[in-house]
């Protein structure tokens, strides 16, 4: 089944005439069943033009209304990133996926403030993106490292879950959709928010969650899951060693007033039921051994 | 990014935050020249460095003449301020703010922040002044008062009153406080700041609050659209391996270990240094190449690594996507060359023409160890930074 994202998904690129952009709307199309999945590109100003086949609108409102797109992908720089996904709000997307890193947290406070009560979901930003493989990939992710199964894959950071995919390919263990929620600290979907959909999908036997420091999603989420997770859920948390105080690279991997320890988030996600290693080499040997 | 109390005020006080009258010095005649400007009968000579606790490690004095004002500043400007927040070794003072002498009737607690559980920012405030926040938090938390604001309303007046009445203000300057934290709310917005800090906010005898310090942090993210808080940056409080690093687009953090690490992505990054302490090394740094490990990029990382004396070892660990491991291969080769790379070098390449990139480097006659995957180059480097290959 997967969650999100599948084979009938019709994808719009907002950004689609910016280098990056173009690179990963065309690595889009050419993975799995991309050639029907992405159908328009949005850039403000360029519309009536095309790339690569697709054809480019104004705004996010009439690409949907002559495409049928129904998820977003965003590749906007970030002084106007946010201004991007309340486009895409405004025009009842079922769910935009903003991959842009950089955006100022006051935008995004506003953009959560104004998505409330709203239909769309949002992924990201500062994130990978979401893969179901061999049907769809939408973001920065090498399609080829992926193959379908039975793991879900919720994770804050990207190349980090790409280790992690690769650990499971080692055991012959696919994947049916996985979620890069990205490095920012304010943000859409969460690790709760995705485990509850990885509970309810069919295809999905069991979930790796890899989490880092800052925030309590990681904590968030394991106390759901003892109460309400129906499969098995293992877990990785990146930053044991990450001195206090410090932004890691994500914006939203930093240690304040104590609070968002690996160490912390840990011990939560055990007490809940989650076997944690703290090893980044055996995710996938663990997640082995918690499948039937 | 992080700006000095003396920043911070003047900050605060263009939105209309009461502060004590203070004028920054860095010489002693200025400091001087300063407190006869202010005039009064007290002064508070403080040494202004980017760390907090400067009050404990002694960078905070009383001066009740402007003899004792010469001699204080003297005494602290040029100081190695050793405080919670420095390394060991302390901050060298470079700069001094005067301050009019405050008649302190109570001492209390404000701050702002992001809250990442609701989406907004809060506004913290307790009765505990003076302290350190993270204690109150700890040991009595139900005197920190909450409530997050409206990012379309900002602060509430209602808001505003009730949480100055519950730390203490007295009646009369509930108004005045509540004003006070709705200028502070504006200039945290429209700063784009990440954390607002008053500790403490006093109330002075004629019952007004006054912010006695301020600590205010900026989202790096927006500073783009602030050239003004930009130029308040001050490359004397910052790590020079990390401000250097910064130049090039390298995410670069210096910690005390002596196995250096290169890697594509942040959570990899920080799972890299993660294993090479659970196989018993210490990593050197944080560092993250981002999307481009170019030839240029991965040499600047070296240099920048090999400045540091306690360097034993280097890790690099790619997880090549869009990235392909030949590319990557070659931009290694080319740097080690170019650096004329003496420790022992540990690489472990992932992804996109992984074979190829593998080839390359052991084609290079450089002596590369592979690792086969994380462990195997965790395990490696750490040996090699203990002498073994």
């Amino acid at each position: 089944m997967s969650i999100l994202i599948n084979k009938d998904t019709r994808v719009v690129t907002q950004g689609i005439t910016g280098k990056t952009g173009q690179f990963h709307t065309k690595m889009g199309k050419e993975y799995a069943n991309g050639k029907m999945c992405y159908v328009a590109g949005v850039t403000p100003k360029k519309g009536g033009q095309r790339y690569e086949g697709i054809p480019i609108f104004d705004t996010v409102k009439e690409a949907k209304a002559q495409t049928g797109a129904n998820v977003s992908v965003i590749y906007v720089p970030p002084p106007y990133a946010a201004a991007a996904i309340d486009e895409a709000v405004e025009a009842e997307l079922d769910l935009v996926i903003c991959i842009t890193e950089g955006i100022p947290v006051r935008d995004l406070i506003r953009t959560r403030y104004k998505m409330q009560g709203k239909k769309t979901l949002l992924v990201g930003p500062n994130c990978p993106g979401v893969i179901t493989p061999e049907e769809i990939k939408i973001g920065i992710m090498p399609g080829h490292i992926h193959k379908k199964g039975p793991v879900g894959v919720v994770s804050r950071s990207g190349t980090l879950t790409y280790e992690a995919v690769g650990q499971l390919m080692e055991d012959g263990l696919g994947q049916s959709t996985c979620v890069g929620t990205g490095g920012d600290p304010v943000n859409g979907l969460k690790h709760v928010d995705v485990l509850k959909m990885f509970n309810d999908d069919s295809q999905t036997e069991a979930v790796i969650m890899v989490g880092e420091i800052g925030g309590t999603d990681e904590e968030e989420a394991a106390r759901w899951v003892k109460t309400n997770m129906k499969k098995p859920v293992v877990g990785f948390i990146a930053g044991v060693t990450a001195p206090p105080g410090k932004r890691m690279g994500h914006a939203g991997a930093i240690i304040s007033g104590g609070q968002g320890t690996a160490a912390e988030k840990l011990a939560v996600m055990e007490e809940c039921g989650i076997k944690v290693t703290r090893n980044p080499a055996e995710m996938g040997k663990l997640l082995k051994s918690v499948l039937k | 990014m992080k700006i000095h109390e003396y920043q911070a005020k003047e900050i605060l006080r263009k939105h209309g935050v009461a502060t004590p009258g203070g004028i920054p010095c860095f010489t002693v005649e200025d400091a001087v020249a300063a407190a006869q400007k202010l005039g009064g009968k007290a002064w508070v000579v403080k040494a202004q460095i980017h760390a907090g606790g400067r009050g404990k490690g002694g960078g905070v004095k009383l001066a009740k003449s402007l003899e004792e004002v010469q001699q204080l500043a003297g005494q602290i400007l040029g100081m190695q301020l050793k405080t919670h927040q420095t390394v060991p070794a302390g901050q060298k003072v470079r700069r001094l703010l005067i301050e009019e002498g405050a008649d302190i009737k109570k001492e209390l607690y404000v701050g702002m922040v992001v809250d990442r559980g609701s989406q907004r920012v809060a506004l913290m405030a307790s009765s505990e002044g003076g302290m350190d926040i993270e204690e109150v938090a700890a040991k009595t938390p139900e005197k920190i008062h909450k409530v997050t604001i409206d990012p379309m309303q900002g602060l509430a007046d209602k808001h505003a009153e009730d949480i100055a009445r519950k730390i203490g203000v007295p009646g009369k300057g509930v108004l005045q406080a509540r004003e006070f934290l709705k200028a502070l709310y504006q200039a945290f917005d429209e700063t784009d700041a990440s954390l607002a800090e008053i500790n403490p906010l006093i109330v002075t005898g004629d019952e007004r609050v006054l912010a006695l310090d301020a600590k205010i942090n900026f989202d790096d993210n927006a500073l783009f659209r602030h050239p003004d808080i930009v130029a308040l940056r001050d490359l004397d409080e910052e790590d020079p391996a990390e401000v250097e690093a910064s130049k090039f687009d390298l995410n670069y953090i210096q910690l005390d270990g002596n196995i250096g690490c290169l890697v594509n992505g942040a959570g990899l990054a920080m799972a890299t240094m993660d294993i090479i302490k659970l196989y018993g090394g210490a990593p050197a740094n944080f560092l993250d190449v981002g999307g481009g490990a170019s030839t240029e990029k991965v040499t600047e990382a070296f240099k920048i690594m090999l400045r540091n004396p306690k360097l034993q070892a280097i890790l690099i660990n790619i997880f090549g996507g869009i990235m392909k491991c030949d590319v990557i291969a070659e931009g290694v080769v080319a740097a080690a060359r170019e650096v004329r790379l003496k420790v022992p070098l540990v690489v472990r390449l992932e992804g996109t023409n992984v074979e190829l990139g593998k080839k390359i480097l052991a084609d290079s006659g450089l002596p590369i160890i592979s690792g086969s995957n994380m462990a195997d180059a965790a395990q490696k480097v750490v040996a090699a930074a203990k002498g073994k290959h």
